[in-house]
């Protein structure tokens, strides 16, 4: 049986054993190829033994993670990675668990496991890729595409309205909600790093590029040339501030609303929002804002993570009635003998 | 036999007669209790010494309307001095609390018959809502059958007067009195009942003092009352010696799962959704905590199975129960498992379908289900228990099966048998047979699809073993690396090795027990719940002297080696079903035998006269 104590001891991981002898075959200039080198940077540090990390995902290009992770991993069933997640974190909460999963996965197919693993708390580190297309089909419009979408499953544009999924996060009262993007290799390790010292469930948005079927759905937040303008950085304590010249925020309007404003002519960078990563109201608002699109966290609280709760109940049982013994509890009730 | 001293006298002034078995059904309105009147009367029953089987029905609606034929709930009893098959054919003894009970039921009552009636529950506005234009009870209607009418509904009040309980509370006790009635009226121990009584309604004394004052009455009423010149007696049965308890299918079905893990000395956890009839085992498991046993009442049927195929790739006994509705949900994930060979359990509590269906009722017509239905080549074992009770070693045995071979496993039960209750031999924990765990820890030529050469299981590694890190999934994967392949010669070597895994299942089958000679004119062929009344139908043929004998199958994928043999040696086979003939076409196109079927989907059980009434026909044709 494994030993933590022991293989915590072993050599100093690197990012090599993290990388498994499969070939990678996202295509070419596929977002997911930098998503995938920040988190094999990432889980050589966490000082977590190899063999305590398990991936588990759904279908779609996203889903093909786990075997490029040389760790545990489990290529499921479309949209259910988060349901086979949980039974495995209730029942081996010793280990790490992240869901690997997409805008269609997570969203279309799988959305209803992805609200109640995050509304249970359940500590498993959900990483949604959101490419805002079906890639793996072959560019049929999503969940997060923005109405009018032409695909091919939608030649006269989608009538859908999309999802928020730091909405959708937030409205279940995820305990750690974030967005980031595949190609801020900083900033995602950051998050991955931060996610993974979150003791309960997280939900991570990336935005990811799928450069086949949807190229560029993200470039204004990734261009060097414009996300300055376009990009707000959520860092807790800080005022929000963004720009260029990091001449612009966002305040409280007197009517209770966010306000974008330059600062100048009377604004000052003390009339901005700080940040406040534990303020649910506050992430709920930026949840909606577009103009620019928050990157970062917008949320995190600590309560009591489901896997612990239920090991709780365990525990407190057999205090109560001692650990079970079958033969009494075949036993238990009316019973008579028959000579 | 138990009476109370001071009523001992009284009761000698009466006749009293034997009789071999008695088959009572309750029927009531379903707030009126029924179905735990029943329970109580089965449990003095089974005390009594006597062999017993149950069939409760009840509607599927909570709480439909009073007083309609939508709302009866009923629960029949058959206790005997002979071994008991089935919970009987047509009762001998109805008790029908209001006319909406008596119409629904009345029709099975045996003539001559015992009617035992409510006087207060055939008022002008029940009568009203059963269709009545007059009441039944008066207008010689019902002569062939004894009729007694007994005002409970007024004793109760009267025997509960002092007591300030509101109207309402205090006419709820009346089914204990149609209990304390029926128990003197068969001579069962009343004890039984008082101390439920006490334990029930510990936490409101009024109540305790309540029913039992009822339930005395309505024994007492029985001794003195002229309407009852003869009180019966059933001798307890001939049983094989050892421990007893009541149990439900269900319930033996959680007790199995449970004893299983715990001699695999592996948690035990259950993914389930609630559904009917299979809430149950949810329910049950859920009070083992200190078992270790884990149960998750997940989002939905197909979060239920994958959080336990999850809590397999872990390491524990995944299980998850459901009933064909919900088993429909979960096929994609049962096919996951067939494809990553990992140990899981479905148990599909069958009820009458397709769709909704009836919630409610009894069927057997999900073994196209579990055998066939998932895209694919997609073989499993299936199992299927027989009687309540056995649902116990069903249980054990798939549990047993899914780890031996690494595969998930469908265990069939319904809901005749999720509900109905029969005496238990209780095992010592000891005597079960092992079921031995094997993870896989070392690194040296570990491959996650190697196979052992005998079972040609894989591997099974729990994710927190150094070394041993892998990936499975769903895509087709390659002989002994488990890397992800399209090579076609590949996908058809897997296909069939899967196939051959579950093949070999049959090795662990024992020699199929035939009830009756081992070659004759019929053999009739089962599987579930139609057990009993298989049994029962064959051993009266076979009083006749015709040469019948019975095969029920436990194993229905892969089926047992010598079935074919068996079936060889009798000119005719029937196989009565509760579905459109699914075990009938499966043995035709299996052994090219002309096997005639026997069905009913009525959402009832079959009556022992139905299959004895078939046997004598062929036998005759």
């Amino acid at each position: 049986m494994s030993d933590t104590t022991v293989a915590a001891a072993a050599p100093k991981l690197t990012r090599k054993d993290f990388v498994s002898d499969q070939d990678v075959r996202w295509c070419p200039g596929c977002g997911d190829y930098s998503i995938l080198a920040q988190v094999q940077k990432v889980m050589p540090e966490l000082g977590l033994p190899r063999e305590k990390f398990v991936f588990i995902s759904g279908i779609g290009c996203s889903s093909r993670f786990p075997y490029y992770m040389n760790t545990y991993g489990f290529h499921s069933i479309h949209g259910r990675a988060a349901a086979l997640a949980t039974g495995l974190k209730i029942s081996r909460p010793d280990l790490s668990v992240w869901v690997v999963t997409g805008d269609g996965d997570g969203l279309s197919i799988g959305g209803n496991h992805l609200i109640h693993t995050l509304r249970r708390n359940v500590g498993i580190k959900i990483l949604l890729f959101n490419n805002r297309i079906y890639g793996l089909t072959k560019g049929q419009y999503s969940p997060t595409s923005e109405v009018g979408k032409v695909t091919k499953s939608t030649p006269l544009g989608s009538v859908d309205y999309p999802f928020n999924p730091i909405a959708v996060a937030m409205g279940v009262d995820a305990t750690f909600v974030a967005r980031t993007v595949d190609v801020e290799a900083k900033h995602l390790q950051d998050i991955l790093r931060r996610v993974y010292e979150h003791p309960g469930g997280a939900f991570i948005e990336i935005l990811q590029n799928c450069n086949i079927f949807n190229d560029g759905a993200w470039e204004p937040l990734t261009d060097k040339g414009t996300k300055a303008d376009t990009v707000l950085l959520l860092e807790h304590g800080k005022p929000l501030i963004f720009g260029k010249n990091r001449d612009k925020g966002v305040r409280l309007g007197s009517d209770g609303r966010l306000q974008v404003v330059s600062l100048g002519n009377g604004t000052q960078e003390k009339d901005l929002l700080v940040h406040d990563e534990t303020h649910r109201p506050l992430a709920y608002m930026l949840a909606h804002l577009e103009n620019p699109t928050p990157i970062g966290v917008f949320h995190t609280s600590t309560r009591p993570t489901y896997e612990d709760a239920v090991g709780r109940q365990l525990e407190a049982a057999r205090k109560r009635s001692g650990v079970g013994d079958v033969n009494t509890l075949f036993n238990r009730g009316e019973t008579w003998v028959v000579q | 036999m138990t009476v109370p001293a001071e009523t001992a006298v009284a009761a000698a002034a009466k006749r009293r007669e034997q009789r071999e078995s008695v088959v009572i059904r309750f029927a009531g309105d379903s707030g009126d209790g029924m179905q735990l009147t029943g329970m109580q009367f089965t449990t003095e029953s089974a005390l009594a010494g006597n062999d017993i089987g149950t069939l409760p029905d009840f509607p599927a609606e909570i709480r439909a309307p009073a007083g309609t034929l939508a709302g009866v709930s009923g629960f029949q009893l058959n206790f005997s001095s002979l071994e008991v098959y089935t919970p009987g054919d047509n009762p001998d003894v109805l008790v029908a609390m209001n006319p909406a009970a008596l119409r629904v039921n009345i029709g099975d009552l045996k003539p001559g018959g015992i009617l035992l009636a409510d006087q207060d529950g055939f008022d002008a506005g029940n009568l009203k809502k059963a269709g009545y234009a007059a009441n039944p009870l008066e207008d010689g209607s019902l002569s062939k059958y004894q009729v007694i009418v007994v005002d409970m509904t007024g004793m109760t009040l009267k025997v509960l007067e002092d007591l300030k309980l509101s109207n309402k509370v205090a006419s709820r006790c009346k089914n204990f009195f149609a209990l304390g009635l029926c128990s003197w009226l068969y001579s069962r121990p009343i004890e039984p009942t008082l101390k439920w009584i006490e334990d029930k309604f510990k936490k409101t004394p009024e109540l305790v003092e309540a029913n039992a004052r009822v339930l005395k009455a309505g024994y007492h009423y029985g001794e003195t009352t002229e309407l009852f010149a003869i009180q019966y007696e059933v001798k307890p049965a001939r049983i094989a010696p050892g421990t007893y308890r009541n149990v439900t299918g269900n319930s033996a079905l959680a007790l199995g799962l449970l004893a299983a893990a715990e001699k695999a000395g592996l948690p035990l956890f259950l993914g389930s959704y609630p559904i009917t009839p299979a809430s149950d085992i949810l329910h049950e498991l859920s009070l083992y905590k200190n078992f270790g046993v884990y149960t998750f009442q997940a989002e939905d049927e197909i979060a239920g199975v994958c959080s336990a195929l999850g809590a397999a790739f872990g390491g524990a006994i995944g299980v998850t129960t459901s009933s064909g509705p919900g088993i429909a949900l979960k096929q994609e994930a049962i096919n996951l498992a067939v494809m990553v060979e990992l140990p899981l359990v479905i148990c599909n509590i069958q009820r009458g379908g397709p769709s909704t269906g009836l919630p409610t009722k009894t069927e057997q017509a999900d073994l196209y289900q579990a055998i066939f239905g998932r895209n694919s080549d997609s073989p499993l074992p299936v199992l299927a228990a027989a009687t309540p009770s056995d649902c116990f070693p069903a249980a054990y045995d798939a549990v047993r099966i899914a780890i031996k071979y690494m595969t998930p496993v469908i265990l069939l039960s319904d809901g005749y048998l999720a509900n109905g209750a029969e005496p238990w031999r209780i095992p010592r924990f000891e005597e079960l047979s092992p079921i031995p765990v094997q993870f896989r820890t070392e690194t040296e030529g570990f491959f996650p699809y190697l196979r052992d050469p005998e079972t040609l299981a894989r591997p099974w590694v729990r994710p927190g073993t150094p070394g041993l890190e892998h990936r499975i999934g769903g895509i087709e994967k390659e002989d002994v690396t488990g890397h992800i392949s399209y090579s076609p010669a590949n996908h058809e070597l897997m296909t069939r090795a899967r196939a051959r895994k579950v093949e070999a299942v049959a090795q662990d089958i024992p020699p199929t027990a035939i009830r009756g000679d081992q070659a004759g004119d019929l053999l009739v062929v089962g599987w579930g719940s139609t057990y009993g009344a298989i049994a029962a139908a064959v051993d009266d043929a076979r009083a006749r002297g015709k040469k019948v004998s019975q095969v029920h199958l436990r194993y229905l994928n892969p089926l047992p080696p010598d079935l074919g043999g068996i079936l060889r040696r009798f000119k005719t086979i029937l196989v009565p079903e509760m579905n459109m003939g699914q075990l009938l076409t499966i043995l035709r196109a299996t052994y090219l035998v002309d096997a005639v079927g026997l069905n009913k989907i009525q959402g009832q059980p079959f009556k022992v006269s139905e299959i004895a009434g078939k046997i004598l026909r062929l036998l005759e044709g």
